[in-house]
């Protein structure tokens, strides 16, 4: 099996005021095709640094990261949305779907900013996401007329919609009962079961038991690496 | 950026703007005002200036207009004449007709006298005594019957053509035509009747403003012949005589007056003519009025009117744009946190620009279509209105150019000031816009 996503030696700084503040220092780590890591940590371990960096939304600032196999350590604004648009796929603890849009239209978005045309094709595509995380009858709701759970099942349909290589999930069940949380993480297990990466942040053990492999860091070094399987 | 991507930002950026629709039109309220006032104060300016300038057309463009005028008291002389005598002679009119390039010359003998019918009838008129062409200088149009002509003046018929007013009051129940009319004891057969005939307006110099109702043309030659030069009035118990020949000469020159050429050889002509008539007048008993100087003094003042309202315009556009402006700043402040959701979903910076442009652009082009049909609006009702309630002809010209220009402003306006709100969008950190509140 290749690595999909592979770290050297990443440092991260943050200026505040003049005075630099060393946030990742010096980590390593591979994670193969079809993992499913849990990042956790206290806050101010750097783990939600670290995701970002993953997601290609923010610059390490020495190091190496390469994404499928291709260094995108330097690469322009432009080229990083890319790579967003088209290998990446987000899911957030606050679901951020598009408030004015209805539920396929949420599910849309990704594609928006690819350069393919939108047809009865990918129309189709999104009916079925949108089927598959049970809201086949609800596509033509506002997110406000849906609960937490539907919003987040929303997200993760648009997370799926450009079939991306990994899918990065920032706190996915920090907003919800411990119910919904089940079935949220239910369904990232199916996802990865079928062959789905995911990198998933957060800070509750239980929820980390749900991934095949917990990372653990502190300080901006792991502190640990554990594989649950 | 392709069409179809295009449209969709656009089919968003409307959505986008009908969650505030309040918000929408008020914004664009300045660009709504801005576009309807060019619209409707363009349509009234040029209306008013057009109907100026067929005014003036209908005088004779390419005319030379020579006047008799009473000289200012002229003590000078010592003798204080009962008859004054002044004015254009027949002997100007010899001079002038020696001219190259004229293509008609018109002179006349304009005075009021009573007009009776049977001696019983009385009509206050004017008479005018002329020659055949003062018919076609004049655009002169008949309801029946003939205009004089050179054999009436060769002959010095004693014939007329009276206006249709005077007609209807000499002859309200039967036909004028080949009746009688007396005037200061002569008898004149009646050969046609005219048109009616919109009066012109006085056009500065010594062009005073003209009514035709009450006029009754004659041949040039059969007034010279019955009244020669003194002319007598009775003015309310005194007596007053003038020694006039001609009160009028109307010269039509033989050019264009569509181009500069033509134009430059009216004037010449005029400066000509000039001089050839003060050569023999001591008095300024005489003045000039070329209707081409007022046609091109209204012609700078409508330049000048249209670069005032296109200041006016500018400040009014820039009023809305910076509305514009203001707005789509506070829609990127309060959608921060979408902006960070579509970066990480992949939108690249210049999608980004793109949604913000496009949606004030959207704005400010509906705004321009709201403004333009506003404005076409009052042109449209303003006339009726101004008809009905106060008895006023309210002239109007909507120029399509006019149209055409306060849309493409608007459009301009939306993609000026929405410029710097995009790109201060695109321009925010992907991960300080997700954490956004």
């Amino acid at each position: 099996m290749s690595y999909i996503v592979r770290i050297v030696d990443l440092h991260k700084y943050y200026y505040l005021g003049g005075e630099a503040l060393h946030v990742l220092k010096g980590l390593n780590l591979e994670i193969f095709e079809g993992d499913f890591v849990a990042l956790m940590g206290p806050s101010g371990s750097g783990k939600s640094t670290l995701l970002n960096i993953l997601g290609c939304l923010d610059r390490l600032s020495d190091g190496k990261y390469e994404l499928s196999e291709v260094d995108v350590s330097h690469m322009a604004d432009d080229e990083l949305s890319e790579v967003r648009s088209r290998y990446l796929g987000f899911i957030f603890q606050s679901y951020n779907l598009l408030p004015q849009y209805t539920v396929v239209e949420n599910i849309e978005v990704p594609l928006l900013y690819q350069n393919i045309k939108l047809n009865e094709i990918t129309k189709q595509r999104c009916l079925a996401l949108a089927d598959m995380v049970g809201l086949g009858s609800r596509l033509d709701h506002r997110p406000f007329q849906l609960s937490g759970g539907q919003q987040q099942r929303v997200a993760i349909a648009r997370a799926l919609v450009n079939d991306p290589h990994v899918i990065l999930a920032d706190e996915p069940t920090g907003n919800l009962d411990t119910k919904t949380s089940v079935e949220i993480m239910t369904m990232l297990r199916k996802l990865n079961q079928a062959g789905k990466t995911i990198i998933m942040v957060t800070h509750e053990n239980d929820i980390a038991e749900w991934a095949r492999r917990v990372i653990r860091l502190r300080d901006g070094v792991i502190e640990s690496d554990i594989r649950n399987d | 950026m392709n069409f179809a991507k295009l449209q969709r930002s656009a089919l968003l950026a409307i959505r986008s703007l009908w969650l505030h629709k309040l918000r929408a039109f008020l914004s664009v309220l300045g660009i709504i005002i801005g576009t309807g006032a060019v619209i409707a104060l363009m349509a009234f300016g040029e209306g008013n200036m057009k109907e100026a300038l067929d005014d003036i057309k209908r005088q004779g463009a390419t005319n030379v207009v020579v006047r008799s005028i009473k000289p200012s008291d002229d003590s000078s002389t010592g003798s204080r004449s009962f008859v004054a005598s002044y004015g254009l002679t027949f002997e100007d009119l010899s001079r002038l007709q020696n001219l190259d390039g004229i293509l008609s010359i018109v002179p006349m003998r304009i005075f009021p006298q009573e007009i009776r019918r049977f001696e019983r009838l009385v009509s206050a008129g004017r008479l005018v005594a002329t020659v055949p062409e003062y018919a076609i200088v004049n655009k002169l149009e008949l309801s029946t019957g003939r205009f004089i002509t050179e054999k009436d003046n060769r002959e010095m018929n004693n014939v007329c053509v009276i206006a249709t007013n005077l007609a209807n009051r000499l002859f309200p129940l039967d036909n004028p035509m080949g009746q009688t009319v007396v005037i200061k004891n002569n008898h004149y057969k009646i050969i046609g009747v005219m048109k009616d005939r919109m009066a012109t307006s006085a056009s500065g110099g010594s062009q005073a403003e003209e009514v035709f109702d009450n006029d009754v043309y004659i041949p040039l030659d059969t007034y010279r012949e019955l009244y020669g030069a003194t002319i007598f009035l009775r003015q309310s118990g005194s007596r007053s005589g003038e020694r006039m020949q001609l009160s009028q000469i109307t010269l039509t020159i033989d050019s264009e007056v569509d181009t500069r050429a033509g134009r430059e050889k009216v004037k010449a002509m005029g400066d000509l003519i000039r001089s050839i008539i003060q050569q023999r007048h001591y008095k300024t008993d005489w003045a000039m009025t070329i209707p081409l100087d007022r046609l091109e003094e209204l012609e700078r003042s409508q330049d000048r009117y249209t670069v005032l309202l296109a200041m006016v315009a500018s400040i009014s556009l820039l009023v809305g744009g910076i509305g514009i402006m203001n707005i789509m700043l506070a829609t990127v402040t309060e959608r921060t946190r979408e902006i960070g959701i579509r970066r990480a979903l992949g939108a690249k910076r210049r999608d980004i620009i793109t949604q913000f442009l496009v949606e004030a652009v959207v704005q400010t082009t509906v705004g321009g279509m709201i403004g333009v049909f506003c404005g076409l609006s009052i042109v449209l009702i303003a006339p009726i209105a101004m008809q009905k309630f106060f008895n006023q002809h309210l002239p109007t010209l909507i120029n399509s150019f006019w149209i055409i220009v306060s849309l493409s402003v608007s459009i301009l306006v939306g993609v000026i000031f929405g410029l710097y709100p995009a790109i201060k969008a695109a321009k925010l950190d992907p991960i300080e816009a997700l954490r956004h509140e």
